[in-house]
């Protein structure tokens, strides 16, 4: 099994910890004037996305998480799971709710997001950063009203609820950043 | 040699960091200078490197007629300076490079500046006194404050580090915080849960309102220093360190002059290395014959000269004062 040692620690290296794989955030080197030096990491659990802060005596290993991320087209969900395919091999993989997250939220049949497998079983899924959904519920706003600046409730056909502008009606097709959930413009045809 | 990425051949100090490295190093010279210290120049390379088991030298060879040899980069220019003190060169100072291996980060790069000097007749207190004299100068600093290294274990953390277990340390450490990543310091090992808590738990809050001194180190700390009974028998090491907003910027001791006793703790050393599965390195003889011709009483200091230029220019890493940093050196 590969493993790395603190002196090769960087951000996004992916390791074993406490039989979670995890990515490196960040790494500090900390010495005392004179004496024992340390690694200090900050660590993502990429099971359930918890940040960790641990202590390394420098020189020490640690084991290698066989982590990667691959995209793949998102093709349904059976209520349960959700199923993608990776688009060279057609091989495809089930996803449970866990490890989709917040991605639920967001993706609709035949989007590409980015999956991330831990040997070879999927452990997260990002969505692209933006997504074009069409809403399926939401108050009747001011028809001509695209100046003023509020916003109202809109339900996507997701499910997924975002503020959006009070001209925007149902049945229209709108942009959303899925990294922060904000509205970002009607979807152009 | 490969090509390099585009751009990866310019500067990463900016013109600006690199003017203010020039300032500073007239600012510290000036400063010595008018206080009738020499500046001396002495080899980066030694046939003896340091023996602390927590600095790794780096090495070259050299090629001469008798054979190839192993040289070593100095991780601090202080052997041959005590060389200088012993044949009566009196207070001497040197803007030198120094080179340790293994030692990169924020405020780590493996070839640094390091401002080191001698003061035959100080103390390590006196020789505190002309350091926080210095920081005022270039650093516009305040009045340091004076801590002992019990005095700060004692009201910051609640142990008495010079005689507290190691089980009492890592208890400290875990009501700290602390979470071991790998496998946790043995129990026995006090040396090492000292080591921590000083560098996570006390030094990030350090000298944030003026520059902190902390001396009167364990005596198994005591490097190069000389070591003193108390009253109570304890022994502790005349040393000391400086911090400025958290960050370590210069190690001094009241300097041992004893020729047997330094070679006692070079064998130690040698034994630490030794168990720690540690190449085994010569000693310094030159170092060792110079103390048995006799050093006058001195007092010495290491300052970390990127450090000072880092807070001097108010940069968050070392890369930004440094014109080529190792990966394009």
């Amino acid at each position: 099994m590969a493993t790395y040692t603190t002196n090769q620690f960087r951000p996004g290296l992916k390791v074993m910890l406490d039989g979670s794989p995890c990515s490196i955030i960040e790494n500090e080197f900390v010495k005392p004037g004179k004496g024992q030096a340390f690694s200090r990491v900050k660590l993502r659990n990429l099971q359930n996305g918890r940040v960790l802060e641990k202590t390394f005596k420098s020189g020490e290993s640690i084991e290698a998480a066989d982590v990667h991320e691959t995209p793949m087209e998102y093709l349904y969900s059976d209520g349960e799971k959700w199923h993608f395919m990776e688009p060279s091999t057609y091989e495809q993989y089930e996803v449970d709710e866990a490890a989709m997250g917040e991605a639920v939220k967001w993706i609709k049949e035949q989007d590409s997001c980015d999956v991330t497998l831990w040997n070879n079983a999927a452990i997260s899924v990002t969505p692209p950063n933006f997504v074009t959904l069409k809403i399926t519920e939401t108050d009747p706003g001011l028809k001509g009203d695209t100046s003023s600046g509020g916003s109202k409730a809109a339900t996507l056909e997701t499910g997924a609820v975002i503020r959006v502008p009070l001209f925007i009606q149902i049945e229209e097709v709108v942009k959303v950043d899925t990294r922060t959930g904000a509205y970002v413009s009607r979807a152009k045809d | 040699m490969s090509r390099v990425e585009a751009g990866a051949w310019r500067p990463v100090a900016s013109l600006e960091a690199l003017r203010a490295r020039a300032e500073l190093n007239r600012d510290l010279r000036r400063f010595l200078a008018d206080r009738g210290v020499l500046e001396v120049e002495t080899p980066c390379l030694a046939s003896a490197p340091v023996t602390d088991l927590h600095l790794a030298s780096l090495g070259s060879r050299l090629e001469t007629q008798a054979g190839s040899r192993h040289l070593f980069l100095q991780t601090s220019p202080e052997f041959a300076m005590k060389r200088l003190l012993a044949a009566g060169s009196g207070p001497i100072f040197q803007i030198a490079k120094a080179f340790r291996d293994g030692e990169s980060g924020r405020f780590h790069n493996p070839e640094f500046t390091m401002l080191e000097w001698y003061r035959p007749g100080f103390d390590h207190h006196d020789l505190m006194d002309e350091v926080a004299a210095l920081l005022t100068v270039v650093l516009g600093s305040r009045r340091a404050e004076k801590l002992s290294y019990g005095e700060l274990f004692e009201t910051s953390l609640g142990v008495d580090p010079h005689r507290a277990s190691a089980a009492e340390l890592a208890e400290a450490a875990r009501r700290a915080g602390v979470d071991w990543g790998g496998e946790e310091p043995e129990a026995q090992d006090r040396e090492v849960w000292l080591h921590l808590l000083m560098s996570h738990c006390l030094e990030p809050g350090l000298g944030l309102k003026q520059p902190t001194f902390v001396y009167d180190y364990p005596a198994s700390q005591a490097a190069l220093a000389r070591v003193r009974h108390e009253a109570d028998g304890l022994a502790v090491a005349e040393r000391f360190e400086v911090y400025v907003e958290g960050v370590e910027l210069a190690n001094g001791f009241h300097e041992l002059i004893d020729a047997a006793e330094q070679r006692r703790r070079f064998e130690d050393d040698l034994a630490l290395r030794r168990r720690a599965g540690l190449p085994e390195v010569p000693l310094d003889e030159f170092l060792l014959a110079a103390l048995a011709h006799g050093l006058p009483a001195s007092a010495g200091v290491a300052l970390g000269v990127d450090r000072l230029l880092m807070l001097r220019t108010g940069v968050e890493h070392i890369r930004d004062v440094l014109a080529f940093p190792i990966d394009r050196a």
